[in-house]
């Protein structure tokens, strides 16, 4: 079986996805910006919410809110019931084998952080090595280097090719007798390379490694199966998949959630707590210290359910077409070099024209209001190994349409009239 | 709609395709590197400063049109100038950038400068703007501070 995100890179198929009724649920997409349509193609960076989030949030606070796992009075219940719920959702959408294996943080850079700093200081030593790839955002890089820097180990990098695939048959090689963990991203953010996620994993639990996922780029475009990819931890951002910022999950098998320490100390991750010694709270609770974003885990319940109720054969389909349709219409820009040209890629396309900088591209398009990411996207390893300072990145949603493409080539013209 | 044509105005992306004094200087006894870790834009700024005066300035660097002209148009500014006068310049270059439309007699200081006025209209790109005058006022205190030490 694949996973819905491996199925978005397939071959062009017909859309049946009925993108206007979809655009209908996202309030903010009907906004004008400097005086024109607003067309919105920085879905990587961070998607716009459906109403669906937008009111449960608003539910959430109008009707709900109270503080969870604490209060004996029934709203305190209520909304224990909810923060609960919405992790029993998330479980449910990521394959998890049950809810305690979902630790809800602020976002994916959270996830990875705590990862580190718990399971990563409990499994690397001097000497050992964290393998990362090197199309990883700084989120799946800098937390490996703090962690090896404090422990005396060495950060290696599975390298990619120039169409920015990994280049698996280095894997081997590198999954060393002193390599801890595998962290490594589900799908490219800057360059939209679709991993080949459990056959990494596999090659990994071969050699006894344990793999981390970054999934923020993965779960926008397809619901996945952590049980299926069977890797050891999964992290996703709530923003990139619909729902509210400050909120993300961490899949973690229980296995290790249990095994490992706390991350960060303070109410709520305790069972009894007296100076000379506290004994921690199970899993997940453990690992949330503190009062959570409860109405932000209620919103991405929101999300999730809301993502549900698509037709993800249809969906991949639709971001499949709008993926051809709009690199073959880049294709006919003069100047333009697309970034990233792996054979599974899902709607994200970086790329570059002639000599004129990606900002100066962005602010023109910007113009005819159409939103792109200009930048080195937080990934500057990847800008360094492609030898450019910088990419234009238009990343669809399922919400986006031909239209979309077709204003962003439209606006293309007019940074070439600028630059002429 | 903010004016793209105010923006990059000729003179902006002619600088941008030939920017004027592009070179490392031999002689400087001053140089500083900014950057614009938001953008990537990144600049080298080498200074000749022969008492109080800049007598030569030369830069290298990458970025957006906007970095690059600006850094370019900067460095044709404040060749021969005192340090005083530069940091004048800078000072009604920003405020022209961020604030207001200069007046009759500023617009006369700026001279070519003034081309930059469209950028107060993109606030996102006010930063590429004044790269390069950051990293000339970094390259000038530097020079002060050693002198001090000496």
């Amino acid at each position: 079986m694949t996973t819905s995100i491996e199925r978005v890179a397939g071959p062009r198929a017909s859309s049946t996805f009925d993108a206007a009724r979809v655009r209908a649920d996202f309030p903010l997409l009907a906004r004008t910006t400097r005086g024109v349509p607003l067309v919105y193609l920085d879905n990587a960076a961070t998607s716009q919410k459906p109403r669906a989030v937008i009111d449960a949030v608003r539910r959430y606070y109008e009707h709900d809110n109270a503080n969870i796992h604490r209060g004996v009075y029934a709203l305190s219940a209520a909304a224990t019931e909810a923060y609960e719920e919405a992790r029993s959702t998330v479980a449910r959408y990521l394959g998890a084998g049950s809810p305690r294996e979902v630790v809800f943080v602020r976002g994916a850079t959270e996830a990875i952080n705590l990862v580190a700093a718990t399971f990563g200081r409990m499994r690397v030593g001097r000497g050992d090595e964290v393998l990362v790839s090197a199309m990883e955002h700084h989120s799946n890089i800098v937390p490996w280097q703090l962690l090896c820097e404090e422990k005396g180990a060495r950060l290696t990098v599975l390298p990619m090719n120039r169409s920015g695939e990994i280049e698996l048959d280095r894997l081997e090689e590198l999954l060393t007798p002193r390599t801890r963990i595998l962290a490594i991203t589900h799908v490219s953010n800057s360059l939209g390379t679709v991993n080949p996620i459990r056959e990494i994993v596999a090659r990994a639990h071969a050699r006894g490694v344990p793999v981390v996922v970054d999934g923020a780029q993965a779960v926008p475009h397809g619901p996945v199966d952590v049980t299926e990819i069977d890797c050891d931890f999964y992290a996703v951002s709530g923003h990139k998949m619909f729902g509210p910022t400050g909120i993300g999950a961490l899949y973690g098998k229980a296995e290790h959630l249990d095994a490992m320490p706390p991350y960060q100390g303070g109410g709520d991750m305790i069972r009894s707590v007296r100076f000379e010694k506290t004994t921690f709270a199970d899993i997940p609770s453990k690992f949330e210290a503190g009062t959570p974003h409860i109405a932000g885990a209620v919103g991405l319940g929101a999300a999730v359910a809301y993502l549900d109720g698509l037709d993800w054969t249809a969906v991949a389909a639709h971001e499949a077409d709008l993926l051809t349709y709009a690199t073959e219409r880049l294709a006919t820009v003069p100047g333009l070099t697309v970034v990233g040209t792996a054979r599974q890629k899902a709607s994200v396309i970086s790329f570059t024209l002639d000599d004129v900088h990606a900002h100066d591209i962005g602010s023109i398009v910007d113009q005819y209001g159409v939103a792109i990411r200009t930048g080195h996207h937080c990934t500057q390893p990847v800008m360094e190994f492609f030898g450019i300072p910088a990419t234009a990145r238009a990343s669809f949603a399922f919400y986006n349409t031909r239209a979309d493409a077709d204003a962003l080539i439209d606006a293309l013209g007019h940074v070439r009239k600028v630059f002429a | 709609m903010a004016d793209l044509g105010e923006l990059y105005q000729q003179i902006i992306l002619d600088h941008n395709r030939s920017p004027r004094n592009f070179r490392e200087l031999p002689d400087a006894n001053r140089t500083a590197e900014g950057h614009n870790p938001l953008c990537g834009d990144e600049i080298r700024l080498w200074v000749k400063l022969d008492g109080d005066v800049i007598e030569d300035i030369g830069f290298r660097g990458n970025g957006c049109a906007i970095s690059q002209a600006a850094a370019s148009l900067m460095t044709s500014a404040v060749k021969g100038k005192t340090v005083a006068e530069a940091e004048a310049l800078f000072s009604a270059f920003h405020a022209m950038v961020t604030d207001a439309e200069p007046t009759a007699e500023q617009k006369e200081a700026l001279g070519k400068l003034a081309a930059f006025g469209g950028v107060r209209e993109f606030p996102a790109r006010v930063k590429c703007a004044n790269l390069s005058w950051h990293t000339l006022r970094a390259a000038l205190e530097d020079a002060q501070r050693s002198v001090s030490t000496e």
